[in-house]
């Protein structure tokens, strides 16, 4: 009886709510399978200059070649393959970012959460901190003073990305602390370690994912701002900021050089921030700031 | 209340003293700054007068500490590139850079809030997936690459604005709903949220048994509780708009405190970049510390208590 | 003369569930009609339908929804916000949520006048401090402006019941409106409605799970039963004489001064109120009744039980007066 015939409008969300889980992770998934298999699957070598085959349109725009599926960039390197190489730097910088700003945030988060008092006075000026940082400019200021690299705009990011996890952890590590099986097993006496390992973090492990969908989307935004700026990754990695920055001086002649890969970095971050959302529908938290 | 204040102000000092320091040590990070500043044509003499010229040979601390005094009294040094003051240089900027911040953010609050408010009123109906699907996308969209697709739509093919560069009025549109784009969406799903909540609440169910018009409900009732944390959260997002100013003022060429900042950087003159690194950092914090204060003015429950 | 309020064959439906299945009722001017039952038997609801303040999703259908005569069943939105706060009004059972927590007390009490009579800020402010003075708030001035926050619950819940008069309404809905609140305060307000309703003569429907409260106000008694009124009858007939089991349940369960033994326990109902399928028939009481037998799984027939007592059940009339014999 009581499993009545549930509102059509519920099932309805409930599919749309999977539809962009679907979406999401079909892009998400695409991009993680084209980003490993790069060397296999490129038609041409991404690096290969071939100054006699300059800025050839894609082959299903008028003056396209069938050879170049994307075109050619500025200096008659394959498109297409520049794109799918660039895909590699993006989901690596998404990855290595999300893990080291999720470490360092996540271990803060809990210390405050965990232990209160003074120890959270101290978590909560490190954020407040942080957050007033700009964190465009000073990843600029670094890499304009120690040289850019690709490792530098992972540690950057990565050393300045860790605040909504540090919220996070700690906001949730404070509901749970209070929560009875947790001081069970703090009476059974359990280590301090243990309760935290065993029983906080598993429990937060669903929050965090969901930040970690955010900061992903956010630090491939910003390390294509950055290489855009020419403080990112260096050249000639095509990384698709990079990308954008190149041709910028050729979009108002043939506009299809920016957009091939901005449409690719809108449709990545958009699968992941998609990811994302339906993650924090399941939970049913209202994470967004 | 005046006690939280007091505290958030306290708090506040601290974070910008914290702030000084790091930029301070971001200017430090390369090691032997004399180098830098000389580039890497100089000459071990030139890098020598340099490191005379600018005090650098003094101990570490000691430059820290006259850098500390004299920032605090508003003196940042000269530029090494400019031939001029800091502060002369941030002073005729920062305009610039602010007005574009106030226009963004206008912009994105004219969108968001409909928007948000429309949303909730329509909770599950195609006009709410749509408008969050505007959220989504505007999240997903590359602010520079958004600027460029501009430039190349309204400048170019329809030659309704100027391309880029500083100027009247004009040269501030494109930017600004660039700038925009990125707030509108975490301020669109902050209204939304919460009205949805100030909907479902029972002060509102009063409100249409007192028989009052549907917009007092909305708006008078609704929206004016829902607005607390949206106006809080605006002043913040002012900040972070001001500094992500940096993409978009390169983009478009804009000499505000942004591309002052970006050019310095490219030019190793870090007295400047230091000087925009804390200047943004320091707004910021004051930005918070009104968001706290429009807070307990729109909230009573705050005020009184 | 018709009645002030004249609800028939209600029915309330939220998706494929139906809250209030066909109840009907009458509040006559200057009368207290209490509706009674258990949480989640539909009696709210009952309430929000007439007032037309039913949740998104909630579908309405009656044979008659007369007020003061005239037929609101099609009334939109519009011309019920016309009534509403004006010449139906209702109070709520939640205090500390009820009121707005961003505008003072005078604001929200004079912005009802302001609507419904275009009255000018001064006089509204006048009325509102008069209605203050009247359910008992001292130094009403000053109350008018404070904010929500700064009263108590009983406060809050005087506030509530003059803003509900500020019109001069003739219909007073009340959605339980002492439960939130302390025993000492709820008696307080209970007399402080009484005492109105006899100062102004309106009409009361007021709902409430708590027999104790309808002893002490009622002129009627409806009990409800998972969306129908199983018995319906004038208050002390109703003490006197309950012939549905339900209601003989219900009164065993509560103390009720006069009628309890002092060395006989309370009685309980075993199990809690079904959700009722679309198309279910017979009694839903049944699966709960100690005196259920075959019938119970047919149509129930409506049977009067003496002058204004109705009973939905299939025991005979005098049953429980033989089973005592």
């Amino acid at each position: 009886m009581s499993t009545a015939i549930l509102p059509g409008q519920g099932a309805t969300r409930r599919l749309m709510r999977n539809a962009g889980f679907a979406i999401g992770a079909l892009i998400v998934g695409t991009v993680f399978i084209v980003a490993i298999l790069a060397p296999w699957i490129t038609p041409y070598d991404p690096f290969a200059v071939n100054l006699d085959n300059r800025l050839i349109p894609p082959s299903f725009m008028e003056g396209g070649s069938a050879a170049h599926f994307l075109g050619t960039d500025q200096l008659g390197r394959d498109y297409f393959s520049r794109l799918i190489y660039g895909a590699r730097i993006s989901m690596i910088i998404g990855i290595a970012t999300v893990i080291t700003s999720g470490l360092i945030g996540t271990t803060i988060g809990i210390l405050g959460g965990f232990y209160g008092g003074r120890v959270d006075d101290v978590v909560m000026f490190l954020i407040t901190a942080r957050l007033s940082i700009p964190v465009v400019l000073v990843a600029l200021a670094v890499a304009g003073l120690l040289g850019s690299s690709f490792i530098l705009v992972i540690l950057v990011l990565g050393l300045l990305l860790w605040d909504r996890f540090a919220v996070v952890a700690r906001s949730t590590t404070m509901q749970l602390r209070t929560l009875d099986y947790v001081s069970a097993a703090w009476c059974a006496g359990s280590s301090q370690m243990s309760v935290l390992l065993r029983e906080i973090l598993p429990n937060i492990a669903t929050h965090l994912a969901v930040v970690a969908t955010l900061e992903m989307a956010l630090a491939i935004l910003l390390e294509a701002a950055l290489s855009f700026l020419g403080l990112g990754v260096p050249a000639p990695l095509p990384s698709w900021g990079l990308m954008i920055a190149e041709a910028k001086e050729y979009m108002f002649f043939t506009p299809w050089v920016i957009l091939v890969p901005g449409i690719a970095l809108f449709v990545l971050v958009l699968g992941v921030n998609l990811l994302g959302d339906a993650l924090r529908d399941m939970l049913g938290t209202d994470l967004s700031r | 209340m005046v006690k939280f204040l007091l505290r958030r102000l306290t708090v506040a000092i601290l974070v910008a003293l914290t702030v000084l320091t790091l930029s301070f040590l971001l200017t430090r990070l390369s090691g032997d700054l004399a180098i830098s500043i000389a580039g890497p044509s100089a000459t071990a003499q030139d890098v020598e007068i340099i490191r005379q010229a600018y005090g650098l040979n003094r101990p570490v601390y000691v430059q820290y500490l006259d850098w500390l005094f004299r920032a605090v009294q508003g003196d940042f040094g000269d530029s090494y590139f400019f031939r001029d003051r800091v502060s002369n240089l941030i002073g005729s900027r920062l305009p610039i850079t602010l007005t574009l911040g106030l226009i963004g953010l206008g912009l994105a609050l004219i969108v968001a809030l409909p928007l948000g408010i429309i949303a909730a009123v329509r909770e599950n109906t195609w006009i709410d997936r749509s408008v969050m699907m505007v959220a989504l996308i505007g999240q997903a969209m590359p602010s520079f690459w958004l600027g460029l697709l501009l430039m190349v739509w309204l400048g170019l093919n329809l030659g309704l604005l100027p391309i880029s560069g500083t100027g009247g009025p004009e040269y501030y549109v494109m930017p600004g709903i660039v700038l925009a784009f990125s707030a509108i969406p975490s301020l669109m799903r902050l209204t939304r949220s919460g009205m949805i909540e100030a909907l479902s609440s029972d002060y509102i169910r009063t409100a249409r048994a007192k028989g009052l018009s549907r917009l007092s409900i909305l708006v008078k009732h609704g929206f004016r509780n829902a607005a607390i944390p949206v106006v809080s959260i605006a002043a913040v997002q002012l900040g972070f708009m001001l500094g992500g100013s940096i993409v978009i003022e390169t983009v478009f060429a804009m000499h505000g405190v942004g591309y002052l900042a970006w050019e310095s950087i490219s030019k190793n003159d870090y007295p400047v970049v230091q000087a925009v690194v804390l200047v943004l950092a320091l707004i910021y914090i004051a930005l918070t510390l009104l968001s706290d204060l429009l807070n307990a003015v729109l909230d009573p429950r705050l005020r009184t208590a | 003369m018709s009645a002030l309020l004249d609800v028939r064959d209600l029915r309330v439906t939220f998706g494929g569930t139906a809250a209030v299945r066909g109840i009907s009722l009458t509040v006559e001017k200057g009368e207290t009609h209490c509706l009674v039952g258990e949480s989640g038997c539909g009696k709210s609801v009952t309430s929000l339908a007439v007032m037309g303040l039913l949740a998104r999703g909630g579908r309405r259908e009656a044979g008659l929804l007369s007020f003061a005569g005239t037929d609101i069943r099609n009334y939109g939105e519009r011309e019920m916000s016309r009534l509403r706060g004006d010449r139906m009004a209702m109070i709520f059972q939640e205090p500390m949520t009820s009121l707005n927590p961003a505008y003072t007390v005078g604001s929200q009490m004079t912005e009802v006048l302001r609507r419904h009579r275009g009255t000018p800020r001064a006089q509204a402010v006048d009325r509102a401090a008069e209605l203050l003075g009247r359910v008992g708030i001292t130094a009403p001035g000053l109350r008018l402006g404070q904010y929500p926050h700064q009263l108590s619950g009983g406060l809050r819940q005087r506030v509530m019941i003059a803003m509900a008069l500020m019109c001069d309404p003739e219909l007073l809905i009340a959605d339980e409106p002492t439960t939130a609140l302390d025993v000492t305060v709820q008696a307080q307000i209970l007399r402080l409605l009484a005492g109105i309703q006899k100062e102004l003569g309106l009409g009361i429907l007021l709902i409430t799970h708590d027999l104790g409260v309808v002893a002490r106000i009622a002129d009627r008694v409806s009990v409800m039963y998972a969306g129908e009124v199983v018995e319906s009858a004038p208050t002390a007939q109703l003490f006197a004489d309950p012939q549905h089991p339900y209601t003989r349940g219900l009164l065993t369960c509560v103390p009720v001064p006069g009628k309890v033994r002092r060395d006989e326990p309370l009685g309980s109902i075993p199990g809690m109120v079904p959700r009722i399928p679309p198309g279910y028939s017979g009694c839903a009481f049944r699966d709960r009744c100690p005196h259920t037998h075959a019938e119970c799984q047919g149509d129930i027939p409506r049977r009067a039980a003496g002058p204004g007592h109705e009973v939905l059940c299939t025991l005979p009339a005098g049953w429980f007066a033989r089973q005592a014999a």
